[in-house]
C-alpha cells in the first residue's frame, strides 16, 4: 500500500493535500469540516493586522468560465483577505490546531510593508501552535492597490526583505506565496529563497477579466454596473502553475527549495502532475469551492491507486521525477521523427482531423471515398493537431519513424544519433556545423 | 391508469380526461434551455457532417447546433429554415432513426446519436414563439404559380416560390391546410395544433393564397391551370388506400386506418372518440403502427398488429417498432387476413400464418381467430383519381430532374410524385426544389 503521507518542510500531514488559503479555510467551522472530510492540512484564509477589519464589496464576487454542461473551468473573484476581526481567527486558530494535532495547519498572513507590523502580528500567530505562515505576496486585487499582495510580490527586493523579517520573528517554517503575475517566477522564488524561506507556494490568482455582460456592457462580476480586475484559477489555470512550479524546480539557484504546487487541482492527477513537477504537497481551493469538502476522497483514493499500481511507495517517491525530462526547447532532440498514424477501426468519420490539418495545418490528411481518413506521410509535420482535437481516444496516435528510415517529407534517413538545435546546420552560433 | 371502460364494441370514454392527456402529451417533449445546451455540446461539428448528407432537406446541422450552443438558437431557426421551411414539424416527425441522427457519428460510436430532431424542434421554436417571419420576400415578379395540394410539398413549393417574388394560389380539396401534417401525423407528434399554427406563419412571408375546397378533378382541370397561371406544381398526396382483400371486408369496424387518424386528428374532445376493445391494425408501416399506438393510448384493450412478411421487412423503423411494443401493442409477423367474421360487424379477424417459399409469401394452411370490434387497414395508399395526360411511373406521377413532368409547366413533388421516401421531410424537399426549378425556369 502506497504511504500518502506528507512531510513538507518538517509539517506533516496524513496526506499531501491542504486547502489553499481563501473562504474554504476563513473560519472554525469550515476548516473542522474539511478535516473531518480528510483533508491533510489548511493554509488559512490570509490574516491581516489589528485593527478595522477589511471590507468586501457587498455584490457578486465570483466571475466563472463554464465548459460544456456548466462544468466550472475558471473561477475569478475579487474577495479580499479575511474580513473577521483578527482576535476571532487566532482564537479559531488555536482551537483547531489543539483538536487535530495531526492535521497541518498553516496561517496565511498579510500586513504592510513594514518590520512593525510584522512584527507585531507574528507572535500572536506563534501562540496559536499553528505549524507555519505562508505570506500572501499574491492577491492581485484590493490589497495590492494598498502596497500589499501582488504590490510586494512583484517587486523581488521586497519578498527578500519580509521575508527575512519573518524569519528572524518567528521561529517555526516561512512558505512565501507567489503571484504569476509577473514575467519570470524565477525573480521572486530566488528572491524569497535568498531571505531565508524554507519554501515556496505557487501560484496564487492571474489577474482576469471573466466576461463582459453585453447587454450591460459590465465586466462580470458586475457591481451595479461596473466590475474590476479579478483572480483568475481553477482547471484553466494549471497550466500556467506547471510551468512555474517547473521553472523553479529545475532552476539551479533553487535546487532543494520545497514547493507547494497550487492552481487549478482539481483531481488526484492533477496533484500527481504538480508533485512530478517538483511540488512537495498541492493546496486546493476552487476545486472545494466547485465540489466541496469531499472532492479530497477522490484524490487520495487516486494517487494512492496509481502509486500502488506504479509501484511508487511514498509521495517523496514521486516528488520531482518529471522535472530532468523538462527542459529548454533548444535541446530537443530534431532526429526525433513521428507520423501521425489513424486507427480505421476507431474512426467513427467525424473528419475534425481533416478540417484542421487541411484548414489550419499542413494538407496532410486526405479524405477518401466512404470519408476515409488517411495521412499522407509525405506532409505529416507531426504537429500532433489531429490527435488534439480527435474525439476518440487513442484514434490518432504520433507513431516514431524508426532511425534509417526514410521520411517522406523530408526525403532524408531518419538519424539514430541525438541532435538539436545548438547542433543544427541551420543554427548560424552551431558548435557543431562544419 | 385511474379507469379503463372495458366495455365491449365500439364506444367513446375508455379513458379519463386525465389519462387521455398524458397519453396525447408530446412524445419528444420540448428541451428547456439548459437541457438544449447540454445535447448541443455533444455535436463534434463534424467536417462535410454525414448528419447532413443523411438530412433530405440537407439542414446544415453542424451549424445550428453550434448557434444553439453559443446562445442564438434564432438564428439557429433561420439556419433551419433556409433549407426547410417546415423544419418546425419535421423536427416533431422526422423518423430521425433512419435519417440525420443514423448517420451521426456519435451512432456509430456510442449507439447514442446528438438529438438533432429535438435540437431542431428547440431551435425552430424558440424562433416561431416570437411570431415574427424570418424571410422577406423579393421584389414581385408579376408571375403567378398554381399549387394543388397544401401539405407540406405544396407549402414548402409556394413558400420558396413567394420568397422568390412569385404569387402563389394553393388549390386545396379540403377545407384545412396542412395534408398530412394536418390529418394523418400522429397526434403525440403534433400536439396543441402546432400544424395549423405552423401553416399560419409559413403564410406570413405574403403572395400566397390558399383556395380551400377546390380539387383537381372536381371543378378544376389541369389544361385549366395550365392556361391560367405561369407554372403548376402537383402535390395532391396519395389521396386513394389499398383495400383489405379477404373475406367479409365489407362488414362494419372495417376502416382504412387514415381514416380513423384523421378523424382522431379533428376531434375537438378525445373522450368522444369511439374505439373498440379489441382492436386489429393489418399492416406494417408507419400508418399501422400509428394507428395501433393511438388505439392503445384511446384506451383500446388489446391491440394486435398484424403484418404478412417477418420483422426485417417491415417498414415501421426499429423505434417505430419499440414504440408500439412499449405501448402494449401486440405486434404479429408472417400473418395475412383471410376473413373478417361477424354478424353485420365485425367481431373476429381470421389470419393465416405465411411463409417465404422459394421467394414468394405462401400460406401456411395454418389459421388464427383474433377477437375484433375494429379493423384498421394500412397496407399502403395510393395516388388518387388525376387528369389524364401525366405519364405515371410505380403508380406515382412520374417526374424527372427537380419534379418536371410529362406535361410541360407542370411540376409534380412530395407523396404523388414518383422518387423519395414518402415522408414530410422529402416532401418539403422536393417542393424547395421543384419551386427553385420553377424559379429558373420563370426567369429565363
Ligand atoms: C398516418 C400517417 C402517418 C405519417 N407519419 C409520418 C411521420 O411521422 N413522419 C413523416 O416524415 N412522415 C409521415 N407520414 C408521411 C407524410 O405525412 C407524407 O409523406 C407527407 O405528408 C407527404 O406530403 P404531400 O404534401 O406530398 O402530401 P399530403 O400531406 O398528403 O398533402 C396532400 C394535399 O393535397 C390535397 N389534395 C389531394 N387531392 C387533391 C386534389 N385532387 N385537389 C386538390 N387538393 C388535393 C390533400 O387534401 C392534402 O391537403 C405519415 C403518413 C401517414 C398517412
Ligand atoms: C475567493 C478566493 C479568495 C482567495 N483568497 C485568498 C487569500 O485570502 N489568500 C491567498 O493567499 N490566496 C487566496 N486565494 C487564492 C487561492 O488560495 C489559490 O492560490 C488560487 O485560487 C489557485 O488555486 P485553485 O486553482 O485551486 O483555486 C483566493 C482564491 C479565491 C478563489
Ligand atoms: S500531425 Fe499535424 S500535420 Fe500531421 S496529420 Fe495531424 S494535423 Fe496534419
Amino acid at each position: 500500500m502506497a504511504d500518502l503521507t506528507s512531510d513538507f518542510v518538517g509539517i506533516r500531514s496524513p496526506n499531501p493535500f491542504w486547502l489553499a488559503s481563501a473562504p474554504p479555510t476563513d473560519k472554525e467551522y469550515n476548516v473542522r469540516r474539511a478535516f473531518e472530510a480528510g483533508w491533510g492540512g489548511v493554509v488559512w484564509k490570509t490574516l491581516g493586522a489589528e485593527g478595522p477589519p477589511i471590507v468586501n464589496v457587498n455584490g457578486p464576487r465570483y466571475g466563472v468560465v463554464h465548459g460544456a454542461d456548466r462544468r466550472v473551468l475558471g473561477l475569478n473573484n475579487i474577495e479580499l483577505i479575511t474580513d473577521r476581526p483578527l482576535e476571532v481567527n487566532l482564537e479559531e486558530i488555536a482551537r483547531v490546531k489543539a483538536d487535530y494535532p495531526d492535521r497541518a495547519l498553516v496561517v496565511s498572513i498579510m500586513v504592510p510593508c513594514e518590520e512593525a507590523a510584522w512584527k507585531a502580528i507574528l507572535p500572536r500567530v506563534a501562540e496559536t501552535g499553528a505549524d507555519g505562515i505562508e505570506l500572501n505576496f499574491g492577491c492581485p486585487h484590493g490589497m495590492s492597490e494598498r502596497g500589499m499582495g501582488s504590490a510586494v510580490g512583484q517587486v523581488p527586493e521586497y519578498i527578500e526583505m519580509v521575508t527575512r523579517w519573518c524569519k528572524q520573528h518567528y521561529d517555526k517554517p516561512v512558505i512565501v506565496k507567489l503571484t504569476p503575475n509577473i514575467t519570470d517566477i524565477r525573480y521572486p522564488a530566488r528572491a524569497a529563497k535568498n531571505g531565508g524561506a524554507d519554501a515556496v507556494s505557487l501560484i496564487n490568482t492571474v489577474s482576469s477579466i471573466t466576461s463582459v455582460n453585453l447587454d450591460t456592457f459590465s465586466p462580470e462580476p458586475s457591481i451595479d454596473g461596473k466590475g474590476s480586475h479579478g483572480g483568475y484559477c481553477g482547471p484553466a489555470v494549471k497550466p500556467i502553475a506547471l510551468n512555474m512550479v517547473a521553472e523553479i524546480a529545475r532552476d539551479p539557484e533553487m535546487k532543494g527549495l520545497p514547493i507547494s504546487g497550487i492552481g487549478g487541482v482539481t483531481t488526484w492527477r492533477d496533484a500527481a502532475e504538480f508533485m512530478a513537477l517538483g511540488a512537495g504537497n498541492v493546496q486546493v481551493c476552487t476545486a472545494a469551492m466547485t465540489y466541496g469538502f469531499k472532492v479530497v476522497q477522490e484524490m487520495i483514493a487516486g494517487l494512492s491507486d496509481w502509486m500502488n499500481r506504479n509501484g511508487h511507495g511514498t509521495v517523496s517517491d514521486v516528488v520531482g521525477r518529471a522535472v530532468p525530462n523538462v527542459t529548454d526547447w533548444q535541446y530537443l532532440n530534431l532526429n526525433y521523427v513521428a507520423k501521425a498514424k489513424i486507427d480505421q477501426e476507431a474512426c467513427i468519420k467525424c473528419g475534425r482531423c481533416f478540417a484542421v490539418c487541411e484548414d489550419t495545418s499542413h494538407q496532410a490528411i486526405v479524405m477518401g471515398p466512404e470519408r476515409v481518413f488517411e495521412v499522407d506521410d509525405a506532409e505529416c509535420v507531426a504537429c500532433n493537431l489531429c490527435v488534439d482535437v480527435c474525439p476518440v481516444e487513442d484514434c490518432i496516435s504520433m507513431v516514431q519513424v524508426a532511425p534509417g528510415e526514410v521520411d517522406p517529407r523530408t526525403g532524408k534517413t531518419v538519424d539514430a544519433a541525438y541532435g538539436n538545435w545548438t547542433m543544427h546546420p541551420n543554427n548560424p552560433l552551431s558548435k557543431a556545423a562544419e | 391508469m385511474a379507469m379503463r371502460n372495458r366495455a365491449p364494441g365500439i364506444v367513446p370514454g375508455r379513458l379519463s380526461d386525465d389519462d387521455l392527456a398524458v397519453n396525447f402529451g408530446d412524445l419528444h417533449p420540448a428541451y428547456a434551455a439548459h437541457e438544449a445546451s447540454v445535447a448541443a455540446d455533444r455535436c463534434y461539428f463534424c467536417h462535410d457532417a454525414p448528419c447532413v448528407t443523411a438530412c433530405p432537406t440537407g439542414i446544415d446541422i453542424p451549424l445550428f447546433i453550434r448557434e444553439i450552443q453559443t446562445g442564438v438558437p434564432e438564428a439557429a431557426a433561420r439556419t433551419i429554415f433556409d433549407q426547410n421551411i417546415l423544419g418546425g414539424m419535421c423536427a416533431r416527425v422526422c423518423p430521425t432513426e433512419t435519417l440525420c441522427e443514423e448517420a451521426c457519428v456519435r451512432q456509430a460510436a456510442e449507439g447514442k446519436p446528438v438529438e438533432i430532431g429535438r435540437l431542431q424542434r428547440y431551435a425552430t421554436d424558440t424562433l416561431m414563439r416570437t411570431g415574427t417571419h424570418p424571410f422577406t420576400r423579393a421584389a414581385p415578379t408579376g408571375k403567378t404559380v398554381a399549387v394543388v395540394g397544401a401539405g407540406p410539398a405544396g407549402l414548402a413549393c409556394a413558400h420558396r416560390l413567394a420568397l422568390l417574388g412569385h404569387d402563389v394560389v394553393i388549390h386545396e380539396a379540403r377545407a384545412k391546410p396542412g395534408g398530412l401534417n394536418e390529418f394523418g401525423i400522429a397526434a403525440y407528434k403534433s400536439t396543441d395544433g402546432f400544424a395549423a399554427a405552423e401553416v399560419d406563419w409559413l403564410l406570413k412571408i405574403g403572395g400566397i393564397r390558399i383556395e380551400p375546397g377546390q380539387a383537381l378533378g372536381q371543378g378544376l382541370t389541369l389544361d385549366g391551370l395550365v392556361a391560367g397561371f405561369d407554372a403548376v406544381f402537383l402535390s395532391v398526396g396519395l389521396a386513394g388506400v389499398n383495400a383489405l382483400r379477404a373475406e367479409g371486408a365489407a362488414k362494419a369496424g372495417v376502416v382504412p386506418a387514415v381514416d380513423f387518424i384523421a378523424g382522431l386528428r379533428q376531434a375537438q374532445d378525445l373522450s368522444t372518440l369511439p374505439i373498440g376493445r379489441d382492436v386489429v391494425v393489418i399492416g406494417g408501416g408507419m400508418t399501422a403502427v400509428d394507428a395501433a399506438v393511438q388505439s392503445r393510448l384511446l384506451g383500446a384493450e388489446t391491440v394486435t398488429m398484424a403484418y404478412r412478411r417477418d420483422q426485417a421487412a417491415m417498414g415501421a423503423s426499429q423505434f417505430e417498432q419499440d414504440l408500439a411494443a412499449s405501448k402494449g401493442v401486440r405486434l404479429m409477423f408472417n400473418v395475412t387476413p383471410v376473413s373478417v367474421h361477424g354478424n353485420g360487424s365485425v367481431a373476429e379477424v381470421e389470419l393465416a400464418y405465411t411463409e417465404t417459399r422459394d421467394g414468394a409469401l405462401v400460406e401456411t394452411g395454418e389459421t388464427v381467430r383474433l377477437p375484433a370490434d375494429q379493423v384498421f387497414v394500412a397496407i399502403g395508399q395510393t395516388l388518387g383519381d388525376l387528369p389524364g395526360g401525366l405519364d405515371l411511373d410505380g403508380g406515382k406521377i412520374a417526374v424527372t430532374g427537380a419534379g418536371r413532368t410529362s406535361v410541360p409547366g407542370v411540376w409534380a413533388g412530395g407523396d404523388c410524385a414518383s422518387g423519395g421516401e414518402d415522408l414530410t421531410v422529402t416532401a418539403v424537399a422536393e417542393g424547395r426544389d421543384a419551386a427553385m426549378d420553377i424559379h429558373s425556369m420563370l426567369s429565363a
